[in-house]
């Protein structure tokens, strides 16, 4: 039983046509697919990066995984939990740090940790959410507003939320885009301790150096399909280049993908 | 020093199964949303009910005889209570939810394992207890002007239920439905406004041109101010056994409407 498991899936967004054209049911078109095909297992304990440019199908495949979106075609589970069928457990197995800085402006961090808390159903998790909030550095920020709170600080709370319930699987949209150096630092340093007592990470990035010092595998995504799937080792040596960036520059700049590597059971080996 | 992450050496391969339901959270987490803006949520919406009193009262007190024993001051507070209660009920949900979409963290409560079920009744009972919070404020108030009587109590909380119970699952179905403000000023400029003008509020239905008093007799919301109004008078224009057989029905009918819209995620899930 793999930590994440999707099975051929393919997303398409149906296109929405606007106005009074879609109450008279025209066509819009074929939609945009967001995904197509993929398919890809995750180990638990695996640190594993998702890379990819801007529109090539992360976000999509995060929030299959996560609930937020289905797929159109194939399946895909968190920790053996069809994320559609048995949603409930695949939702308490997975905690996912959103890309958009969001959050309740009613509420203080401790009160935001307390409720995501219990909407898993866990109401006396006071000292986790302590563990978390010292862990981030928000300690001294627990009684503050959400809004009276900087930038890297609500992503820190983001990613607390996500850690709430601890989950087995931890993903992790872009959580480093914008923020200072000290919170990358503080919040690599609470991911890999995480990662190093089991839990599985799932990592999107446009940081590529990020990536190839935390991530023990990686897959690319271009245009919605898995072009490169491999350690990141491998993919080094494999691609060429000096560092992982440039090793994304050249396998996105090729009209085919590294078919060697395509087999999720073939890369894990 | 940190404390150890987890209490065992064991790979977390599973989540954790002694979790329990979110309902009463996302339930808690309703009532705080609104609980903390009570001026705004609860005061408001009182001083409004006063002012209608104050300028109803003055102007028609001694002049108009509904039902033939009833002063108009006394007639107009339960109406008054329950426009309130109903407005309220529907600004709950739909208010919170279209906060939550436009601000993005409506991602919170999609992203637990809350089922449809538990979504639609924590935000409906948070309709509730706001509508009968604003309720109970309004009446507080209100008895200070005139004697009302309270002869029939089980309809009154019956009634004051039901139709909160009606707004609050229209204002999330309006909720889901709209993307922008603008959508929700639709539904409640003119829908819930009308709605509840031309329900009964300031007058007995009879003493309408019979047009009006057949056009009466469509609109849902009538229902609940006569058959609630039944609650302190014993008179209503129709059997309060009617009224709450429609209240009832159209409260089924939306409550299936709404869990449907949230089982397929409608607006919510892609």
């Amino acid at each position: 039983m793999s930590a994440v498991s999707l099975e051929h899936v393919s997303k398409i967004y149906p296109a929405r046509q606007a106005g009074w054209k879609k109450w008279l049911g025209r066509s819009a078109g074929p939609g945009f697919q967001a995904l197509n095909d993929v398919s890809l297992r995750i180990e638990h304990g695996e640190f594993f990066g998702l890379l990819g440019p801007n529109g090539a199908g992360k976000t999509t495949l995060i929030s299959i995984l996560a609930g937020l979106a289905r797929a159109s075609n194939g399946h895909a589970s968190v920790c053996g939990y069809d994320v559609t069928t048995d949603y409930k457990m695949a939702r308490r197995a997975l905690g996912v740090v959103p890309q958009e800085l969001v959050y309740d402006p009613f509420f203080t961090v401790r009160e935001t940790l307390r409720i995501q808390s219990g909407y898993f159903g866990l109401r006396k998790n006071d000292d986790w959410i302590d563990e978390i909030l010292f862990n981030l550095g928000l300690a001294d920020k627990a009684d503050s507003n959400m809004r009276a709170l900087s930038g890297g600080m609500k992503r820190r709370v983001l990613v607390a939320q996500a850690l709430v319930h601890r989950p087995p699987v931890i993903v992790l949209d872009e959580p480093t885009a914008g923020v200072d150096v000290d919170l990358r630092r503080t919040l690599w340093e609470f991911i890999s301790r995480l990662n190093k007592a089991g839990h599985t990470i799932m990592l999107t990035t446009h940081y590529l150096e990020e990536a190839e010092a935390l991530c023990g595998r990686i897959a690319m995504l271009k245009s919605g399909r898995i072009v490169a799937l491999d350690t990141t080792q491998a993919l080094l040596a494999r691609v060429g280049g000096v560092d992982l960036e440039d090793a994304f520059v050249r396998i996105m700049r090729q009209d085919s993908p590294l078919s060697a590597e395509l087999e999720p059971e073939e890369a894990l080996s | 020093m940190t404390p150890p992450l987890t209490p065992t050496e064991q790979p977390l391969v599973q989540p954790r199964l002694d979790a329990g339901s979110g309902f009463p959270t996302l339930l808690r987490k309703e009532l705080l949303r609104f609980w903390k803006v009570a001026f705004q949520t609860i005061a408001a919406p009182v001083v409004t009910a006063l002012l209608y009193l104050l300028v109803f009262a003055h102007v028609l007190e001694g002049r108009v005889m509904v039902y033939n024993t009833v002063p108009y001051t006394a007639f107009l507070i339960p109406g008054l209570m329950m426009m309130s209660m109903l407005q309220n009920a529907f600004a709950n949900p739909s208010s919170s939810l279209i906060q939550s979409r436009i601000t993005g963290n409506l991602v919170f409560v999609l992203l637990p394992p809350l089922s449809h079920r538990e979504i639609f009744s924590a935000y409906l009972l948070a309709a509730i207890v706001r509508g009968l919070a604003v309720g109970v404020c309004v009446w507080l108030v209100a008895i200070g002007f005139t004697s009302l009587p309270l002869a029939n109590p089980g309809w009154v909380i019956v009634f004051a239920i039901l139709a909160c119970g009606i707004m609050g699952t229209l204002g999330l179905i309006a909720g889901l439905w709209s993307e922008k403000f603008d959508h929700l000023a639709v539904f409640q400029n003119f829908l819930i406004m009308p709605a509840t003008f031309l329900s009964g509020v300031f007058y007995s239905i009879h003493t309408l041109p019979p047009f009006w008093q057949a056009v009466s007799h469509w609109n849902p919301i009538f229902y609940t101010i006569d058959g609630f109004r039944y609650g302190f008078f014993s008179v209503s224009d129709v059997s309060p056994w009617q009224s709450l057989a429609v209240v009832t029905g159209v409260f089924a009918v939306l409550a299936t409407c709404a869990l449907r819209l949230l089982a397929s995620g409608y607006k919510l899930r892609t």
